[in-house]
């Protein structure tokens, strides 16, 4: 079924003169694409960059300094999905080093908060970080504490949007970038009323595209077709999952308990209104708030480039410490933690020679 | 006096109810010709080179769907036997029983362990039970000891492994993992998910016929294939492998539920399948000898070994890409056998 697929991705690449850039943006994508090897079955002048699509990556150094500085200086209890517990902090630490004193808990599911919080005498602490796939389900779970009558549980947010760092990337004065992968999990949430800046002069296309190989090779041919056509249309490739319209109730969730506010990236800095922060009503759950913690700021551990892969403008393997200091049992950065980061996917599948 | 509805410490003190134990339940379901009395050693013979093996399970839980804590400790231990070469001949097996485990559940898993070291024709000739506080221990954990004869000359190893080779797998992958954590985390993913172990000597034994042909053999228990693949390119050095994707024999169920659960059938754990190495000249021949065993009913060749990328197993995807296929990293699944 790949076959013809990829008959055509080559023909179309044919008709595009010069090198394409097109940017996975989602980390599932960068993941999905490693494990089946869809990127080596690409003619040599498509190229496949990774963006910023993991929660965990986009994360400030800073904000792991927080979690830790908070377990040093209040009883709190905090709770984190996996990925995050070994990103090392500007000091090295991480913290998973807490597990097994009963501070850390991890968590697979949101669902899981709730009984947590009701367990704990004391305050309870989840580090709420994520993007539009995974906010609703936090959301809903804290929603759901508060219904309970759970007053302990507080959200240390980093929320994360999508499309303001995708018009980052577009604005960027040398960009280098012809195209865009974009996130289909995301968009089953937002839909594809979003993107829509993306069709304005100066824009590029992008291809809402699922996660199986055959929809990979789907997404890539749709937006050659485009680059070749010199079109920018955002186009839906993965319509068995992605309605236009997303998923109104899931976002209503979030709207609820959420408000926008400017978010600090690792890699980008700050972007305005890119975050998601507790809105008024809920404001005394904010963990920033009721710890008193302080602002985030970017610093990045010597040598690493992660800030850079994150932009795609720099591949895994041309940083100096990939697969020598930096492996996924001795992670410097967050891209080779994260089970979706750019780096970790591209050590654990590898970059063959043709 | 009759044995107590659950195990005590006492059990494990070496008195009265050790030697209870030991005298009404123990020895007359595990006793043979070999294990006459009830002696602090156990003299045995054996013909030429020997090959001794250990191995400690942990499983949890003891009992799942296609087998228990006994029928792997025997085949677990034999399996590591026979791909090494060797006729299974005795095994000593030690038993940590916590306090508190039902005398019912230690009855069911010895009459395994029988009846598996029956199925493979090992004797069961000394043995241990010490018990733990309770909260201590996982239930009943077993470690067995198998030493083995060697069934000639040959020496298999990793280095013996040459350009062109052929990499056969004898059956199915995945299922002995998955079947464990289905029935761990009580998940609803189909119920003929069965634990594949099983006895792997008959077919190491046709194999090995074969004489120099057969370069090496390997059971695919933790980490799967991918692991065992990876061990073999690692230790030779000069080789490298490339295995096809679509190549390996999977179940449904399997397929299925590994794709639900965002694990790679190649990285799970087997208890019944191996790796074997052959001169490509032999692979028909390896295919038919395995395929005439229930166990290796499915075998399939499944790649080359080739000194394109020393050192590195690259996997052909199902849609013709083209990845390393490197060994399984993190602790996907605790306490598989």
């Amino acid at each position: 079924m790949a076959a013809p697929l990829l008959e055509e991705i080559k023909q179309t690449a044919a008709d595009i003169s010069g090198i394409v850039r097109v940017m996975e943006v989602c980390g599932t994508h960068t993941v999905a694409i490693r494990r089946s090897g869809v990127h080596s079955l690409l003619p040599e002048n498509i190229l496949l960059v990774s963006g910023p699509g993991c929660p965990v990556c986009v994360t400030p150094t800073s904000y792991i300094d927080n979690a830790l500085h908070l377990l040093e200086t209040t009883k709190a209890t905090v709770v984190s999905f996996g990925d995050m517990l070994k990103v090392p902090g500007s000091d090295g630490r991480n913290l998973a080093g807490y597990l097994g004193r009963g501070r850390v808990r991890m968590v697979y599911s949101p669902s899981e908060l709730l009984p947590i919080a009701q367990d704990s005498a004391g305050e309870v602490v989840f580090l709420a970080i994520g993007f539009e796939t995974t906010i609703p389900t936090v959301a809903a779970a804290f929603l759901q504490a508060r219904r309970a009558g759970i007053e302990n549980l507080y959200l240390y947010t980093a929320f994360k949007t999508v499309p303001p760092a995708l018009r980052v990337l577009l604005d960027s004065p040398d960009r280098n970038l012809d195209g865009f992968l974009l996130p289909g999990h995301v968009s089953v949430i937002i839909g594809e009323q979003p993107y829509r800046f993306l069709e304005e002069r100066g824009g590029v296309p992008g291809v809402i595209t699922g996660f199986e190989p055959l929809d990979l090779l789907q997404g890539i041919s749709a937006v050659l077709k485009q680059i070749a056509r010199g079109e920018q249309r955002v186009e839906n490739a993965y319509t068995r999952a992605v309605r236009p319209n997303g998923n109104p109730k899931a976002r209503e969730i979030m709207e609820r308990l959420l408000e926008p506010v400017d978010a600090l990236w690792r890699g980008f800095g700050r972007i305005p209104a890119s975050g998601l922060a507790l809105g008024r009503a809920f404001r005394e759950a904010d963990a920033e708030l009721h710890f008193s913690l302080p602002p985030l700021y970017n610093v990045e551990p010597p040598g690493c480039v992660c800030a850079r892969v994150l932009q795609g403008r720099v591949l895994p393997t041309e940083c100096t410490l990939f697969g020598k200091r930096c492996t996924p049992e001795t992670p410097v950065g967050p891209c080779m933690v994260s089970s979706e980061g750019t780096c970790a996917a591209s050590f654990r599948y590898g970059d063959l020679e043709p | 006096m009759s044995i107590s509805e659950r195990i005590t410490l006492e059990h494990g003190s070496g008195g009265a109810l050790s030697r209870q134990l030991t005298e009404q339940l123990i020895y007359p379901i595990l006793k043979n010709d070999a294990y006459g009395e009830l002696a602090d050693a156990t003299p045995f013979q054996i013909r030429g080179r020997a090959f001794i093996t250990t191995d400690t399970y942990v499983v949890d839980p003891p009992f799942f769907p296609g087998g228990d804590i006994g029928t792997l400790g025997i085949f677990g231990t034999c399996n590591d036997l026979a791909v090494c070469g060797a006729r299974p001949r005795y095994l000593t097996m030690g038993l940590i029983l916590e306090e508190g485990f039902l005398t019912a559940d230690l009855r069911r898993v010895l009459e395994s362990v029988r009846a598996a070291a029956e199925q493979v024709g090992v004797l069961v000739i000394s043995g241990d039970t010490k018990v733990v506080p309770s909260g201590k221990g996982g239930g009943i954990f077993l470690n067995t000891t198998g030493v083995g004869e060697a069934l000639g000359d040959h020496l298999l190893s990793v280095n013996n492994i040459r350009e062109g080779d052929s990499v056969l797998v004898s059956g199915p992958v995945g299922s002995h993992g998955l079947a464990i954590l289905a029935s761990r985390e009580d998940l609803k993913i189909g119920a003929t998910l069965r634990s594949d172990c099983a006895p792997l000597f008959p077919l190491c034994e046709a194999l090995y016929a074969l004489g120099g042909k057969l370069r090496f053999m390997r059971d695919a228990t933790r980490g799967g294939v991918a692991a065992v693949l990876n061990e073999a390119v690692a230790e030779n050095r000069k080789c490298g492998m490339e295995i096809q994707e679509t190549a390996f024999p999977i179940s449904g169920t399997v397929a299925a539920a590994s794709d639900l659960l965002g694990l790679n059938p190649l990285e799970i754990a087997n208890e019944g399948v191996m790796i074997a190495v052959v001169a490509p000249e032999a692979a028909t021949e390896a295919l038919s000898l395995l395929r005439s065993f229930e166990a290796g009913r499915e075998a399939c060749r499944v790649g080359v070994a080739n000194g394109r990328y020393p050192g590195r197993v690259i996997l052909e995807t199902a849609v013709g890409g083209r990845r390393i296929l490197d060994l399984p990293r993190g602790l996907l699944l605790p306490r598989i056998c």
